[in-house]
């Protein structure tokens, strides 16, 4: 039992996580909660569906599965990324200089609206994914691991990896850390600011897009409210994490995660829901920064 | 080579620069001067696109550049090491000076130019290859002041604006950092400082600009001025 919901946990902790990531590198560098970024998880799901669809209907997933698969996957990536992008341009570049308030209303707009969108599109109903792997999968230390589930983990994993190494490593991964700690300073080095704060964008919004397709193949139903829930627990690891930190959006989400399926099979699945939000009133209570927040100092 | 014509800024309602005209000539140092909240630092601000000026216009080696966005001035060669430093407090050293060579890393044969440029500022600030790994939030003000400057050359300016180089820091520290100021402009890099420290400035410089309110009270050499009744009484405190 333990090491099945450690599995469980993993599984739907890397989803987490990555949303998780969305919500934090944007608010690292607007000091902005993105809350139409769980809408984006939601159209990376259904535009995981769409594609797939189209790709049976051509008949290349009997062709070959790995194939469509993949395109599947880059794909709705690549479409994510464009709504996120066009969000930005639309929704919060005009209000830059606004005050704080007017860019999160704006934010609340857009999810608002892309739910209504997907809603009058695709139809108020679950759409089911197809199932391709069946319920394949194997033991594991007296655990049972599905294929999907696996694939979740290492996805994540992987997709964690590249992230901290994109940040740490190369120019415009270090030019997003420095325009996240001072944008003026950033623009006197020759930093183009609005290229920046884009691609921040396109990356949470591609992030979130794996997160939603992958959530989607594990659960099998999808629907046009997914993005609210999954947007909320996200921004919850975020906050536990320490928001504006991209490890402490990874370990929130995983953590947030393991926290959710144990306490559903040791204490009670019927408030599932409610484990996060009572682990995240006590971190704010103990650590109000997060776990890997930076404590605002005031400088003189 | 920098001309400024007629310079008008706001700060909400307020007007910082009500007509601000200069020029820097190849090759100079010239120094700004004046009480807190003359217009100093809004005056660099303004050349260096961060505050667009409301009227008037500014020029650099022959094109206007009032209505550009400020990534784009540096590339055509102004450098601004602003007032406090503005170190990114979570970047390692070599990240700033990374930052500070963001422009170069567009250009061809980008590798060899950059490592020619950190030999360069390690040269001349030896304790920054020392500290390389090191936090910048975590070096002490004078480091922090070096390492700004450094950053700025990355660049490779043409136009370098300094913002009060030597405040808060030790006589020692300050009397490094306006040699190096001398050295950086001998190797030809022009240079317009803004300083409190009215005596030291005005020996490094070849002509000052003194302003109050705003506007721009008096001009002439460094020598000139620093001699001048006027600039004695109200900014050497003789």
């Amino acid at each position: 039992m333990f090491t099945q919901q450690l599995i469980n946990g993993l599984t739907l902790g890397g989803v987490y996580a990555l949303i998780a990531l969305g919500y934090t590198m944007v608010y690292g560098i607007l000091e902005l909660i993105n809350f139409a970024h769980g809408e984006i998880y939601m159209l990376g799901a259904y535009l995981g569906i769409i594609f797939l669809g189209f790709f049976t209907a051509i008949g290349l997933t009997s062709y070959s599965l790995p194939l469509a698969l993949i395109l599947t996957f880059v794909l709705s990536v690549i479409f994510c990324s464009a709504y996120g992008f066009t969000i930005e341009r639309i929704a919060y570049r005009p209000l830059r200089n606004a005050p704080r308030l007017s860019p999160l209303i704006s934010a609340i707009g857009v999810s608002i609206f892309l739910q209504n969108y997907v809603m009058l599109t695709q139809g108020a109903t679950d759409k089911i994914f197809p199932n391709l792997f069946e319920k394949a999968g194997m033991e594991f230390i007296g655990a049972r691991v599905t294929y999907t589930q696996i694939f979740i983990m290492a996805a994540s994993a992987v997709l964690m990896l590249s992230l901290n190494l994109f940040i740490t490593k190369t120019r415009m991964g270090k030019a997003m850390r420095a325009v996240a700690q001072d944008k003026v300073m950033a623009s006197l080095v020759g930093i183009n600011i609005n290229t920046v704060i884009s691609a921040t964008f396109i990356i949470g919004s591609g992030l979130a897009a794996v997160a939603g397709l992958m959530v989607a193949a594990y659960y099998g139903l999808v629907n046009y409210s997914i993005g609210y829930i999954a947007g909320i627990k996200a921004f919850t690891a975020a906050v536990l994490g320490g928001i504006g930190s991209i490890p402490g959006a990874m370990f929130g989400g995983i953590l947030l995660g393991l926290i959710e399926s144990f306490s559903a099979a040791y204490i009670s699945s019927e408030y599932k829901d409610a484990y996060a939000f009572i682990i995240l009133i006590i971190i704010l209570f103990i650590k109000p920064s997060g776990l890997f927040g930076k404590t605002q100092e005031e400088k003189v | 080579m920098l001309e400024l014509n007629d310079i008008h800024t706001f700060y909400g309602p307020i007007e910082a620069l009500k007509g601000i005209t200069l020029k820097v000539n190849q090759g100079e140092i010239v120094c700004l001067i004046g009480n807190n909240g003359a217009g100093k630092s809004t005056t660099l601000m303004a050349i260096s696109g961060i505050l667009k000026p409301k009227a008037g216009t500014i020029s650099f080696i022959g094109s206007d550049i009032s209505d550009m966005p400020p990534h784009s001035i540096v590339e055509r060669g102004i450098s601004h090491v602003p007032e406090g430093r503005r170190i990114f407090p979570r970047l390692t050293v070599k990240e700033n000076l990374e930052m500070g060579a963001y422009t170069v890393g567009s250009r061809t044969n980008k590798n060899k130019k950059l490592k020619s440029q950190f030999d360069k500022v390690y040269e001349m600030f030896p304790v920054l290859r020392e500290r390389e790994r090191q936090m910048g939030g975590t070096l002490s003000g004078g480091e922090q002041q070096m390492l700004a400057i450094s950053r700025a050359l990355m660049s490779e300016p043409k136009l370098l604006l300094l913002d009060e180089p030597s405040l808060g820091l030790a006589p020692i520290i300050v009397s490094r950092i306006f040699k190096a100021i001398q050295e950086i402009n001998q190797e030809g890099v022009t240079i317009l400082l803004v300083e409190q420290n009215a005596h030291a400035a005005l020996n490094l410089s070849g002509r000052g600009y003194v302003l109050e309110n705003g506007r721009i009270k008096m001009h002439g050499q460094g020598k000139e001025l620093l001699n001048s009744e006027e600039v004695k009484k109200a900014y050497l405190g003789e």
